[in-house]
């Protein structure tokens, strides 16, 4: 993975300093609170219903098992002994004190972390396929590109007070999509041309929130010496020309939906004209530079489905199970994708605690070459297990409660914080998260109703992607009640879609049983092997509808 | 009381700002708006002395391109400090339409901007209330230093480290 040079270091540690100075100014009253906000978000500080909140950039989703130790450690030390897995390939502290900050800053950049621009007008912590380098099915590694937009966009001049949010996505893999790129306000597709030549597909203008939008494809090929050039065109025309008179409508997809696709693109393909083949020019050098940093270990010469594996399948329907579900395959024989589900029954959907993620950093040096990654689905991964390992594996796992073969299905369920930790939600999501992994806890049901992605948020804004799930749940507020909403037809990936609203919404006591009658109404339709999602699509919201709501009048 | 901190100099400004509604002043150097110049621009193009103009924030420099010989400032306006748009047009100014008069920062114009502000091409702040000028030369000094290197590359600033790293590569 990605190392600190001498330049990387010194930008963290001074970032420390400056912000531990902001803090002292704003303790000394010579920052207002308004002039300290933008500060401490663009440094990832935000003020929470119960207390401050930080959000902690894993870039491109991926760890080493001492900066795991370390997020352990702050868990510990300045938390209450857990950490929350966000679906930005974050990691959030719901408890730190403000006089501590900065010293929790210092101990991430010992270990080369830090919290930059993971919130505020700025360009997010930017995101990739969390199978990246790892999956055959790659043109190239989406991480050296995530990386050199990491440093690209960390503390541009020109681009920390825009109009909103901008978040970025990137993915090598033909034909899957697992970083929800088209959800991006630009979203990266390495893509080959005619000519052989590799570069990038780019999608501008996807988003969530309260006016969900799949992004526009804007241009089919930039070269790789263009990138920076090209992602600076698109910023600056959304910085000069993105709505600032109505924070709904600030994002760039409402930019993109305003002017017209091919107007948008007419503005940046000028913006470009002028600063393609200058100062933003990447060199192939810098590229190769950061690229080496992400070759492939020496992989051992194995085969696949080695005897040990099949025999162990065979035995344990458990460890069969898990394998079916959790693992998936390595680009190199013999090895394999191991992911590790966050979401066991009754746990708040991407929780982990402090025990638990030191036993992932032992894990993950005994078997996986010292390797996690993090997913927008807030689980984990571990991307370089030898497949004669996996049972053994399984086993440290599901020592630690954390071997939940349920990947994809109704149990791997996304949730926002919701009403327990967030001052703007309507409703509380984890306990329904909980309630339906509770209703939905028997594996066999799960794997009977096959893949299925249920997604949750508090509010309109969207944290849980409930407009991508398969079933989406929408926390509303009706009379100080909390209602839920159900959407379907949600889709995040490569056939990306966005859900549409059954009806009125449940009650938090009906919810889940709206929930499982949705799943039911599947089950009784469905033709063999069919997904929900494709049952869906095939016959539209009405048996749906018929189900939850004609059977009560 | 608004001062001038201009190549990090805390200066008292000669400009005056004349607002749409008011009289030009008989002489001495002035920044009129955008309005202004579109409306008297045949009398204002005869002015002996130094001519300004004022941009809002949603006032993109395109609109005075072919007029940027005309002028000695181009004050851009901060309405909030978190309104954005005078960063990208202070490049657009020196980038792209090749400006070489002063570029100024005016309105809500916050220390810990300076350095972007910077790096973007901005010659000029104005600052308002009462900080002694030693005092914003000093936070002007620290503002700048607090980072010592930059990943990007920018009108101004320390040379971005992309630059750096290869030519220690090269040497
Ligand atoms: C106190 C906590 C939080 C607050 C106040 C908050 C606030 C918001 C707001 C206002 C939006 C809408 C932005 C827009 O559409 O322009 C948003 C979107 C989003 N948030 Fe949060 N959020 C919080 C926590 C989280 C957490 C914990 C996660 C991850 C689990 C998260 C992930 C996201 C994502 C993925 C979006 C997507 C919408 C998009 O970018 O299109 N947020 N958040
Ligand atoms: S979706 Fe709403 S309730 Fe949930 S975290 Fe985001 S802002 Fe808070």
């Amino acid at each position: 993975m990605y190392r600190y040079d001498e330049f990387d270091h010194a930008m963290v540690k001074d970032r420390v300093e400056q912000f531990r100075g902001q803090i002292a100014r704003r303790m000394a009253g010579d920052l207002t609170e308004e002039q300290f906000r933008p500060l401490r978000l663009q440094n990832g500080l935000y003020l929470q219903l119960h207390a401050y909140m930080l959000r902690v950039a894993i870039p491109y989703g991926q760890l080493n098992a001492v900066q795991m130790r370390k997020l352990a450690h702050i868990a510990r030390t300045y938390d209450k002994g857990y950490g929350h897995f966000t679906t930005r390939q974050n990691i959030q502290y719901n408890w730190p004190k403000l006089s501590q900050v900065a010293d929790i800053l210092d101990e991430l950049a010992s270990v080369e972390m830090h919290a930059i621009q993971t919130s505020g007008n700025c360009i997010r912590n930017t995101t990739a396929d969390q199978y990246a380098g790892v999956t055959a099915d790659e043109i190239e590694d989406p991480r050296i590109y995530a990386e050199i937009i990491r440093q690209w966009s960390t503390f541009h001049p020109e681009f920390t007070f825009l109009p909103r949010k901008f978040k970025i996505a990137v993915s090598g893999a033909v034909g899957a999509d697992r970083a929800a790129v088209r959800f991006h306000d630009i979203g990266l597709f390495i893509v080959k041309n005619d000519a052989g030549e590799v570069g990038f597909e780019v999608w501008v203008g996807g988003g969530l929130g309260r006016t969900p939008m799949i992004g526009k494809k804007i241009r089919g090929f930039v070269a790789k010496a263009d990138l920076l050039a090209y992602l600076e065109a698109v910023l600056r025309v959304y910085n000069m020309l993105g709505r600032r008179d109505n924070m709904y409508k600030a994002r760039v997809k409402i930019l993109v939906h305003e002017t017209g696709t091919e107007e948008f693109t007419r503005l940046v393909e000028k913006e470009f004209e002028d600063t393609q083949g200058g100062a933003l020019d990447l060199p192939a050098e810098e590229i190769d530079r950061i690229a080496a940093y992400f070759q492939p270990p020496a992989y051992e010469a194995l085969s696949d489905d080695p005897p040990a594996l099949t025999a162990r399948r065979f035995e344990d329907k458990d460890f069969n199970n898990w394998v079916r579900v959790n693992v998936a395959r390595h680009k190199a024989a013999g090895y394999a994708i191991a992911n590790i589900s966050l979401k066991p029954v009754g746990v708040p959907p991407g929780d982990v605690t402090a025990d638990q993620m030191d036993a992932v950093a032992d894990i993950a040096e005994t078997f996986s070459l010292g390797g996690i990654r993090v997913t927008h689905e807030q689980n984990l991964v571990l991307p370089d297990v030898r497949q004669d390992q996996l049972y053994d594996l399984w086993l440290a796992l599901r020592e630690q409660g954390l071997a939940d073969a349920n990947l994809d299905h109704i149990g791997d369920i996304i949730c926002c914080p919701g009403l327990d930790y967030c001052s703007l939600a309507n409703a509380r999501s984890i306990p329904i998260a909980e309630r339906i992994s509770q209703r939905f806890a028997d594996l066999e049901r799960q794997y009977d109703i096959g893949e299925l992605r249920l997604k949750i948020s508090g509010c309109i804004n969207a944290c849980g992607h409930h407009h991508v799930g398969h079933i989406g749940i929408l926390g509303v507020d009706r009379k100080d009640q909390e209602y839920y909403q159900i959407t379907l037809g949600g889709a995040p990936g490569e056939d990306a879609a966005i859900g549409t609203k059954v009806g009125a919404a449940f009650s938090a006591a009906e919810i889940v049983d709206a929930v499982e009658t949705v799943v039911n109404t599947y089950l009784a339709i469905r033709q063999p092997k069919e997904r929900f999602i494709d049952t869906f699509r095939r016959v539209g919201d009405a048996p749906f509808k018929e189900s939850l709501y004609d059977k009560a009048a | 009381m608004t001062k001038l901190l201009k190549d990090g100099k805390a200066t008292t400004d000669p400009w005056t700002h004349v607002a749409d509604g008011d009289d030009l002043p008989a002489d001495g150097p002035v920044i009129v708006t955008l309005a202004r110049w579109q409306a008297e621009h045949n009398s204002l193009a005869g002015r002996a002395d130094g001519l300004g103009i004022r941009l809002e924030s949603g006032q993109s420099p395109e609109a005075i391109k072919d007029d940027l010989a005309r002028f000695a400032v181009v004050a851009l306006e901060f309405p909030k400090f978190g309104d954005g748009r005078a960063y990208s047009h202070a490049r657009m100014l020196k980038d792209r339409l090749g400006y070489e008069g002063e570029v100024r920062a005016v309105g809500d114009v916050l220390r810990d901007q300076y350095r972007a502000m910077h790096r973007c091409g901005f010659d000029a702040l104005e600052i308002a209330g009462d900080r002694p000028a030693d005092k914003l030369e000093a936070d002007w000094r620290a503002a700048l230093g607090e980072l010592r290197h930059a990943y990007q590359p920018a009108l101004r600033g320390p040379e971005p480290i992309l630059r750096q790293r290869h030519r220690a590569a090269a040497a």
